[in-house]
């Protein structure tokens, strides 16, 4: 545990640094297969350091940087589909670096808008919490470490844009 | 928990020297709203000084009356005329009424009766329908129930009044299973319900530590089938309303949704996904062996069968958008039934058997409309902003589904309710609950007589 934690504090600290020198950069750089567990949050301390060497590493909170300032967790899709298009794709590869880096199991919750009825939208989160999982297995996680769930639109998270509830949200377990 | 006490009740025809005539009143139930048929009520009349825990006896006999007048008001047929211009009250009324009394205040039928408190504590419950033109009686019925039941004899005595009225069945002696929502609207707690059709007796049947949604009474038993994410896995469970004791149906490795009796209760029809892929199974509930029932890289769900079981209603988007379709129970001979502009959704299948009712989105609105089995005469009947999940009253003249506003801009609005509606499409009505409700499952006709 302890040499555990000094490994990702050390992983960290390069993190920060790639971020820190990332920053002003492009996303496709950041979106590399380097595994980058960095906590990119709105850093109350004037020095970053101490602040992102506090997020375990086995945590949500490192799962949802391993895109840095992009939200690493969620994955969005089109009205009534199901497909993971490019920048689904980048995300799902960063989470299945991450995953190859840390063993976490994960649930991947397929979600939809309200603008359709309860069954029906069951059944189409399904299909966007499979096929988030299957891209993340695509890249290397073991099945076994991925689990889909479907919650149709019964978990919005936002009230007024439709797009940003059909989503994949992917959840340390 | 035994929810409702059914030995205790006895019914016997009640013995009068006038036979009942042939009526010359007839409510038509497909006019709606046109002619409601003026129907007076009076008490049953009761002593003040016999009393029970809920109050005393002519109390209960005042209380009866009000359930039954509610009952008829709500359902659109009838129009109960005010007490307050009855010429008689319902005192005298163990003989034939005064008919010139009730006739010279537009009353067209009449109901009188009595209620006692018998020596093993049971009510003993007499009343009469009268057909005031004619001057005849068309119906005379005697109950036993026990006191805490008298809203369920309301119920009864409401119904039985409809059907001599109407020609047919009642559906107030029923109960609704639903969703109750509470809490913020992006932290909504969806747990199971259980309430009296006209909204007493209300329980919450699970605590929302974690989520129901889809429940569905069995036609013929005490028994709901609904989805739970107990432990976030989504899976189909029966939970038996007698014993209170729940069970998951089967163990599949993907989620299973969508259930629905059949109409013996032998079997629950519902989706299952596997990988994404969301296909029609039914299981007999005595052995838990499931058949597959299609095959289709589509989504297929929301199946519902036909009153004697020999087909099946569901919908898919297997033809590139949502639309509803028919097949054999064996899952051969599918038909795509609906062709109007937008999506459909939800098909139920009338316990009549005569319409399919669905719910249709198209032009950023939503409907609840009906249509024949074969796809023709869609009906559209109610629109909103969102509303889905039409539910048959056991007589299939009624539906009840959900609806759900828009949020503001202020973090509020997005409300769930309840409606009713008329088959005719008059008489839309909101079924009140204590916190939001939504995915209303109207319950058969309680059978009291076994």
């Amino acid at each position: 545990m302890l040499k555990n934690k000094f490994y990702a504090k050390f992983l960290i600290m390069i993190g920060a640094a790639l971020i820190l020198s990332a920053c002003a950069n492009k996303k496709e750089e950041v979106m590399d297969n380097t595994p980058a567990p960095v906590a990119e949050r709105p850093a109350p301390a004037p020095a970053p350091a101490p602040v992102v060497s506090r997020i375990d590493p086995l945590s949500q909170e490192a799962l949802d940087s391993v895109m840095g300032g992009m939200a690493g967790s969620m994955v969005y899709f089109a009205y009534d589909r199901y497909d993971v298009d490019a920048s689904a794709r980048a995300i799902l590869q960063a989470q299945a670096e991450w995953m190859k880096g840390n063993n976490v199991n994960v649930i991947v919750e397929g979600h939809c808008d309200e603008r359709g009825t309860r069954e029906y939208n069951l059944a189409l989160g399904d299909r966007r919490a499979n096929a988030a999982k299957n891209y993340l297995v695509a890249m290397g996680v073991p099945a076994s470490r991925v689990r889909a769930v479907s919650f149709g639109k019964e978990r919005p998270v936002d009230m007024s844009d439709h797009a940003k509830n059909r989503r994949g949200y992917t959840r340390v377990n | 928990m035994r929810i409702i006490h059914i030995a205790l009740l006895t019914i016997m025809t009640f013995m009068v020297a006038t036979l009942p005539s042939k009526a010359i009143i007839v409510v038509d139930v497909n006019q709606g709203h046109v002619n409601p048929l003026p129907i007076a009520l009076t008490n049953l009349i009761g002593s003040d000084q016999a009393m029970t825990a809920s109050g005393s006896v002519q109390q209960i006999g005042e209380q009866i009356t009000q359930v039954i007048t509610a009952d008829l008001e709500r359902s659109g047929l009838f129009n109960t005329i005010d007490p307050r211009a009855f010429i008689n009250s319902g005192a005298s009324n163990a003989a034939a009424p005064q008919f010139a009394n009730w006739r010279s205040i537009g009353a067209q039928a009449l109901l009188t009766g009595t209620i006692d408190l018998i020596e093993d504590g049971r009510f003993q419950i007499d009343f009469r329908l009268w057909d005031v033109l004619a001057g005849t009686q068309m119906t005379g019925l005697r109950y036993y129930t026990t006191p805490n039941n008298w809203r369920g004899i309301a119920h009864v005595i409401a119904d039985t009044i409809y059907k001599r009225l109407t020609g047919e069945d009642g559906y107030f002696d029923t109960r609704v299973v639903y969703i109750a929502e509470s809490g913020p609207y992006l932290e909504r707690i969806k747990r199971l319900a259980i309430m009296d059709q006209d909204g007493y007796n209300h329980k919450f049947l699970t605590d929302g530590s974690y989520m129901i949604l889809n429940p569905r009474f069995s036609p013929v038993s005490q028994e709901i089938t609904y989805l739970s994410f107990y432990n976030d896995t989504p899976r189909v469970y029966l939970f038996n309303l007698e014993s209170g004791k729940s069970e998951m149906l089967g163990e599949f490795e993907g989620m299973t949704f969508a259930p629905r009796f059949s109409p013996d209760g032998k079997k629950v029809i519902m989706s299952k996904a596997d990988n994404g892929n969301s296909d029609l199974f039914s299981m007999e509930l005595s052995t838990r062996r499931i058949t597959r029932l299609t095959k289709h890289s589509a989504i297929d769900t929301s199946p519902s069968y036909s009153p004697f079981g020999r087909f099946i209603t569901f919908n898919s988007d297997r033809g590139g958008s949502q639309q509803l379709y028919v097949m054999d129970n064996d899952g051969r001979n599918i038909k795509r039934i609906s062709f109007g502009t937008g999506n459909y959704a939800t098909p139920v299948w009338s316990p009549r058997g005569d319409l399919i009712a669905f719910t249709k989105q198209t032009g950023g609105k939503f409907y609840i409309g009906v249509m024949r089995p074969d796809g023709t005469g869609e009906r559209i009947l109610t629109e909103s902003f969102f509303e889905e999940g039409p539910t048959w009253s056991p007589n299939g003249r009624v539906l009840m589904y959900y609806r759900k506003y828009p949020y503001d801009n202020r973090g509020g609005g997005g409300e769930t309710q309840l409606w009713s509606i008329d088959l005719t499409g008059y008489n839309e009505r909101q079924v009140l609950t204590p916190l939001d409700g939504s995915d209303p499952a109207w319950s058969p006709l309680i059978d009291r007589y076994n």
